[in-house]
């Protein structure tokens, strides 16, 4: 597997040789953020172009087809045009905070985004205790929220950031559990090294039954915690037109739509990451042969072919279902997915304790 | 007609004045003074619980008043009173809206129109026209020239009128606010994704819980019934298809049936057959539309475009006879537009061959889904008695257990001939007024199947004089329309020209009850509710 660290560190020799090391390290910074946001926007076009076709597939329709070679162009028309676009400013509204939210959203999902290894060696934010930075950042998000709901001065955003505000805080609860399972198991909270854990096998087939509930409550959670259907109640266009972003106009709304899509992405890599193995090969102990096939295919490959999987099954899910009502998805949370989450965290205990895991 | 001479004694009984007229198809004339009794009795101890149709009416000289046509569920007997009230200025009657609760909206569309003030109705405001308009459209007297285009935003009253009649014969006029002032109150509509058209609802919320409903009609509101009376009879055709246009055959039919029946023209066997298995495939196409509508409303998008899919293939069928797809503008008076495409009997075959398993689909995906029935079974309960007395007719009634079919009640074309079970759940949630619709696509199939292969030879026009005028009198009549009952009511002065046209409206009862079923439910459950009462707004608004 190749270490993308080697890279990373010649560069950082060959700057250091000719400048201050400490200039060096802004230096890197600077490149380092910059590559970030130019991913964050890369991954947030191909979310929103396998979004619309995706769901052309389900809806026995085709998708964009006209702008270049099967309308993969489309969503960059659309990017500029959303660039082009007026912001509108609302009457009576709270015009600092109104303007603030979008980008306490997007700062919020750029940092989630950060935590996320992406092959060997090509970690941004990488540290012991990765996890709850993890959880820490992504929550942040719902401030962004309920500001838009709260300074459009529009009662249907109201309606849709204190859903929304319900909703993330309480299914943050059963994201934290899932993810606090595989941590047991693990004994580590940082990414790098939960993913080096799995060279001998993914955790959702080391961890055997625990880890398998801990995914089922993580995929329902996380699609909850990014409020998508069947749980897209803060934004439900059939009931409050569009939630807490009614109001907004142009590149902030670009912002929410940007973000919200790429939250999908960051829920559906922390879960290739903790219970598929992120960017580690799939190994079968034993056939060494089978092995050295797998590790031939790059880290990244694995990385991206295991989130966009299990976006393309969120995506499955929301188009399929129909939505569920607030106080259903409250008693979903509470009294469904929190007792079973606590129970199955008891039962990773028992199996780590007794080394029942593989 | 036992039954009605056993009523006319009773009628007689409380007032000697009331008569009974005999021109079209007939109606008691009460005077205005024993008209609250004399409908207490047919409410209470007739037993005519379901107030079909309510018409506004000018009589000219005779005053303003309305025509009630009143049917028995139980027994399935009918009856038409009408009353009047001789001072044009200051027309008043007694309200009905406590008997018949279907009343409260027809009243205050009289009021609306004629300008007749009920006495007891608890909110008299207009229901279609804004509240600053000058006069009584539907009046003979009106003025055109009284309402030129106004440029300005209306502004609606936030407070309801009721009048009540002091001893000595004047009015005490009472006002009485919608909302209280600490109330959090919503607009949904009139644009707004789940109204299906410019409806609006102004609702009182605690957090997510409705408190109460008030909905405001009119903003599609063009008019038909005033422009019909200065139509000729065939000009009044092209109307139908632009009211519900989901029904757009089942009501051009109801109001050829209804001048065929002024005019006393049978048409041929061959013109029956055709209507009917429009009529049916009309229907299926509308409940395949609600299907998809209630889907995307629930925010399953994925059945939204089943449901398209497969209306599509009817909207082709359909296309080559008619040259319509929504407008279909086919039936006309004595028969139909053109007869029947060569392909036609083959391709609605396929359909149907086509279309039986495609139903699967729709119970294994939506259904049979978790949240699907979760959102639907038991929410938006409407009780029987609430349907029959709101009038709530069609998939809504049927699924309270309200046998209300018009093609059985009452059975026209070649509905008396075919075979078919009228489905009627018990619930009255909006699981069942779902599966009413699903179980109905089915129905409509076997109908249509019983016909295609046995369409008679024959002419599909039959020979009408080019000039129509009705002899004296007047008529209703009824289809089922893809949402409940389509009526017609035609007063004649023996014109060329109706003297007064009256659609009820399939929708206007199902609007009416929104406020009394979605109390106290979440906001969903509200869109859930609106999406399975089925309304068309154009159909409300007329």
């Amino acid at each position: 597997m190749f270490d993308f660290g080697i890279v990373t560190n010649w560069i950082h020799t060959q700057l250091a040789s000719v400048m201050s090391e400490s200039l060096a390290i802004f230096l890197e910074c600077v490149i380092i953020g910059v590559c970030l946001l130019l991913l964050y926007v890369v991954i947030a076009i191909i979310m929103i172009y396998m979004e619309r076709k995706v769901c052309a597939a389900f809806q026995c329709r085709l998708g964009p087809t006209r702008v270049g070679p099967w309308g993969s162009i489309q969503v960059i028309c659309d990017v500029f045009k959303m660039l082009t676009k007026e912001i509108i400013t609302i009457r009576h509204s709270d015009r600092f905070l109104y303007n603030l939210a979008p980008y306490i959203v997007i700062i919020a999902s750029v940092t989630a985004f950060a935590c996320i290894p992406v092959s060997r060696g090509l970690e941004i934010l990488d540290f012991n205790v990765g996890v709850l930075f993890f959880m820490a950042a992504s929550s942040i998000g719902i401030i962004g929220i309920l500001l838009a709901g709260w300074s459009s001065n529009s009662k249907f955003s109201l309606i849709g950031a204190m859903r929304s505000g319900a909703q993330m805080i309480s299914y943050e609860l059963s994201v934290g559990l899932s993810i606090l399972t595989i941590v047991v198991l693990t004994d580590t909270m940082q990414f790098s090294e939960i993913v080096m854990r799995q060279a001998d096998g993914w955790f959702i087939f080391k961890g055997h039954i625990p880890a398998v509930i801990a995914f089922i409550i993580y995929l329902i959670a996380g699609n909850a915690e990014v409020n998508r259907g069947p749980f897209d109640l803060p934004e439900a266009e059939s009931e409050l037109t569009a939630g807490y972003h009614t109001e907004y106009s142009g590149m902030h709304f670009g912002l929410f739509y940007v973000a919200e899509f790429v939250n999908l992405f960051i829920i559906s890599s922390v879960a290739a990451t903790i219970f598929l193995g992120g960017w580690m090969p799939l190994h079968i102990p034993g056939l060494d042969g089978f092995n050295a096939v797998m590790d031939a295919i790059p880290g990244f490959i694995w990385f991206f072919a295991k989130a966009f999987f299990i976006v393309w099954l969120l995506m499955w899910i929301k188009w399929t279902f129909p939505r569920l009502r607030i106080d259903q998805i409250l008693t979903l949370e509470w009294k469904y997915l929190v007792p079973i989450g606590l129970v199955n965290l008891l039962l990773m205990v028992i199996v780590v304790v007794f080394k029942l895991h593989f | 007609m036992d039954n009605k001479i056993d009523i006319k004694a009773r009628i007689a009984a409380i007032d000697p004045a009331a008569v009974w007229s005999d021109a079209g198809d007939g109606m008691f004339r009460i005077p205005v003074s024993s008209f609250r009794e004399t409908a207490e009795m047919l409410r209470k101890e007739a037993g005519f619980d379901f107030l079909r149709s309510l018409t506004g009416m000018d009589w000219g000289e005779e005053g303003l008043g309305c025509v009630y046509h009143l049917e028995n569920t139980s027994t399935g007997g009918t009856i038409t009173v009408s009353t009047a009230d001789k001072d044009r200025e200051n027309a008043a009657l007694p309200s009905v809206q406590d008997l018949w609760k279907g009343a409260n909206f027809n009243e205050r569309e009289a009021y609306d129109f004629f300008g007749i003030k009920f006495i007891g109705h608890p909110d008299l405001r207009r229901l279609f026209l804004r509240d600053d308009w000058k006069g009584h459209p539907l009046r003979k007297d009106y003025d055109m020239a009284l309402n030129p285009l106004n440029m300005k935003n209306e502004v609606s009253d936030d407070d309801a009128p009721s009048y009540e009649m002091t001893p000595d014969g004047s009015y005490i006029l009472k006002r009485h606010p919608l909302f209280e002032e600490e109330e959090y109150v919503i607009n949904i509509g009139p644009q707004h994704p789940a109204t299906h058209g410019v409806l609006r609802f102004q609702v009182s919320l605690e957090g997510e819980t409705i408190k109460k409903i008030d909905a405001h009609c009119g903003y599609i509101h063009r008019g038909i019934e005033k422009l019909c009376e200065s139509s000729t009879y065939p000009q009044t055709l092209g109307f139908t298809d632009r009211l519900d246009y989901l029904g757009a055959m089942q009501n051009r039919h109801a109001l050829c049936m209804c001048i065929e029946k002024a005019m006393g023209l049978e048409v041929s066997e061959r013109i029956q057959y055709i209507r009917t298995i429009m009529d049916e495939l009309q229907r299926i196409d509308s409940h395949l539309l609600f299907t998809s509508c209630l889907a995307q409303d629930m925010g399953a998008l994925e059945v939204f475009f089943l449901g398209f899919r497969d209306r599509e293939k009817v909207l082709d069928i359909l296309e080559e006879t008619t040259g319509g797809r929504l407008i279909q503008t086919y039936n006309t008076i004595g028969g139909v537009q053109a007869d029947i495409h060569p392909d036609f009997v083959r391709k609605v075959k396929e359909f149907i061959s086509y279309m039986r398993p495609k139903l699967k689909e729709y119970h294994e995906i939506f259904t049979g889904n978790v949240i699907a029935r979760e959102r639907l079974i038991g929410t938006g309960k409407l009780s029987r008695e609430d349907a029959i007395s709101f009038g709530a007719t069609g998939g809504t009634g049927r699924a309270s257990g309200w046998a209300c079919d018009v093609r059985k009640r009452h059975p026209y074309a070649m509905y008396g001939k075919v075979d078919f079970e009228e489905i009627v759940l018990g619930n009255g949630d909006c699981f069942d007024r779902y599966m009413v619709r699903m179980k109905e696509i089915e129905q409509s199939m076997n109908i249509i199947a019983q016909l295609i292969d046995n369409i008679p030879e024959g002419e599909y026009q039959m020979k009408v004089k080019p000039l129509i005028k009705l002899p004296e009198g007047s008529w209703y009549s009824a289809v089922e329309g893809s949402r409940g009952e389509f009526g017609v009511f035609i007063e004649s002065r023996g014109d060329r020209y109706p003297y007064r046209v009256k659609f009820r409206s399939t929708g206007l009862p199902l609007v009416s009850c929104v406020d009394t079923i979605a109390r106290n439910v979440k906001i969903a459950d509200l869109i859930a509710i609106g999406g399975t009462l089925d309304y068309v707004i154009p159909d409300i608004d007329r």
